[in-house]
């Protein structure tokens, strides 16, 4: 099983070159949890069932990612400072089409 | 002044089962929630997901296990402070705690044990430039009387069931209604979706999507707000007497940061190698809300939490007792309320 190399720009700005398993059945927003990437209380408030905005982040490479679901389309219609390449981490599942994909977090909503 | 055994903060799954256990030893508890209903998230974010890692429960929808926490815990007849935020704590002489809620109750208990999820559920707020200023002068996040809003005009903000179910409501109430949603498509019961539609082609509703609310107007209080057309970006200026924007609500841990309370990664740290107590002896921190190495944020990590939390403030309280824990199936279950719940009698009786 491989890793695949992902570019994730924290809330300050900083670039995270980080490593992620495809073989976890992990989302993007465990990615940057299990590296800690925001702060433990900021990100994945809701667990991981698209039903808060805490792990928004804007996808900065044009890679292919699946569409979104009616829930994450609703939540975010709800959230705030969403872009054109808004997407909700948790609903962004690692594999491997994924490698070298460059996302930033959004800001925390406070 | 509410007087108990032991005060839990947080009504939802962890606080209501630490009421079980407490009651096992005899030891009565008060819950006070910020949300009007128990079950914290289970019952206010997702009640109709299904739950798979309750231990005996192969699929548990979530509703329905604080359902059944509630029956589980009714012969210990726990007291509620519901739609109340716990706000502030008073350490008394004798060692014992008084907790005051934002409404003003009071609450008086030797043991206090913090069960507060991810912290009290907050109306979310748009980001808008002056919200603050028109706050409870034409800008509100609940609706507590809608009577107030009778012949005014109201604009609601949201896409979500409550958006939804108040436009409904204030149709008939308020003298004019407008909702706005930043999509064409709502996320709500399909017959308050439906309802809307029909409310909206009888004029009764002014629907203006995709679109979302950009500037507060109004010289001492809210005049009129500024409607920008997501699609078109034209603006559009509605005169409203109330915006009342409707996006859900996150937890935050609220006034409990400011206890005096160890801190580490916006949880209380609590000592797990014994019995989930804080750094101020009394005060304890069970389920989500508490961290220790390892920690892991599961509801039936917080049944276990609150198991041996009861045991460690029953000592606290009654320090000169012995004890030893009993099984249920051995002791039974006897309630405050008189009932009594016991395995039946093995029948002895010789065979000719």
């Amino acid at each position: 099983m491989s890793d695949i190399k992902l570019k994730i720009i924290d809330r300050d700005g900083e670039l995270h070159e980080v490593d992620a398993p495809t073989d976890m059945n992990m989302n993007l927003m465990e990615v940057v949890r299990s590296y800690e990437l925001a702060p433990e209380g900021t990100i994945g408030i809701c667990g991981g069932m698209a039903m808060c905005a805490s792990c928004q982040c804007y996808v900065k490479s044009d890679h292919q990612l699946p569409e979104k679901s009616d829930d994450e389309e609703a939540m975010l219609a709800e959230a705030f400072f969403v872009e054109d390449n808004s997407r909700l981490g948790c609903q962004i599942h690692i594999t491997e089409d994924l490698d070298g994909l460059e996302v930033e977090l959004a800001p925390a909503e406070d | 002044m509410i007087k108990t055994d032991i005060l839990i903060i947080g009504a939802g799954p962890t606080g209501l089962f630490a009421v079980f256990e407490a009651g096992l030893l005899k030891l009565k508890c008060h819950l006070i929630d910020a949300l009007p209903q128990p079950g914290g998230q289970c019952a206010e974010i997702y009640p109709k997901k299904p739950i798979y890692d309750i231990p005996g429960f192969p699929e548990v929808l979530a509703g329905d296990l604080v359902d059944n926490l509630m029956e589980q815990i009714k012969p210990f007849q726990p007291g509620f402070t519901l739609g109340e935020r716990a706000e502030t704590i008073d350490k008394l002489d004798d060692g014992t705690f008084v907790v005051t809620t934002n409404k003003g109750t009071k609450h008086h208990a030797p043991i206090v044990a913090i069960a507060g999820g991810l912290g009290s559920f907050e109306p979310r707020k748009p980001l808008l430039e002056n919200l603050a200023k028109y706050e409870d002068n034409g800008v509100a996040y609940m609706i507590k009387e809608p009577e107030i809003y009778r012949g005014k005009k109201v604009l609601i903000a949201g896409g979500g069931d409550s958006a939804l179910d108040w436009s409904i409501f204030l149709a008939n109430v308020a003298d004019e209604v407008t909702l706005v949603h930043r999509r064409n498509e709502f996320r709500g019961a399909l017959d308050s979706v439906e309802k809307v539609q029909q409310l909206k082609n009888e004029g009764k509703i002014n629907l203006i999507t995709p679109a979302e609310v950009v500037a507060l107007k109004g010289e001492n209080k809210l005049e009129k707000v500024t409607v920008k057309n997501t699609t078109t970006s034209d603006l559009t200026d509605v005169e409203v007497d109330n915006f009342i924007p409707l996006f859900g609500l996150s937890p935050k841990l609220g006034p409990i940061a400011n206890w005096g309370l160890e801190i580490e990664k916006n949880a209380i740290k609590v000592d797990n190698t014994l019995d989930y107590q804080t750094n101020i002896p009394g005060i304890y921190a069970i389920g989500d809300v508490n961290t220790y190495p390892g920690k892991l944020k599961l509801i039936l990590c917080g049944f276990h939490e609150a198991t041996l939390m009861c045991q460690s403030a029953y000592q606290k309280i009654f320090p000169d007792k012995k004890y030893v824990m009993k099984y249920t199936t051995v002791g039974g279950v006897t309630g405050f309320d008189g009932s009594k719940k016991e395995a039946p009698k093995a029948v002895v009786k010789a065979i000719d």
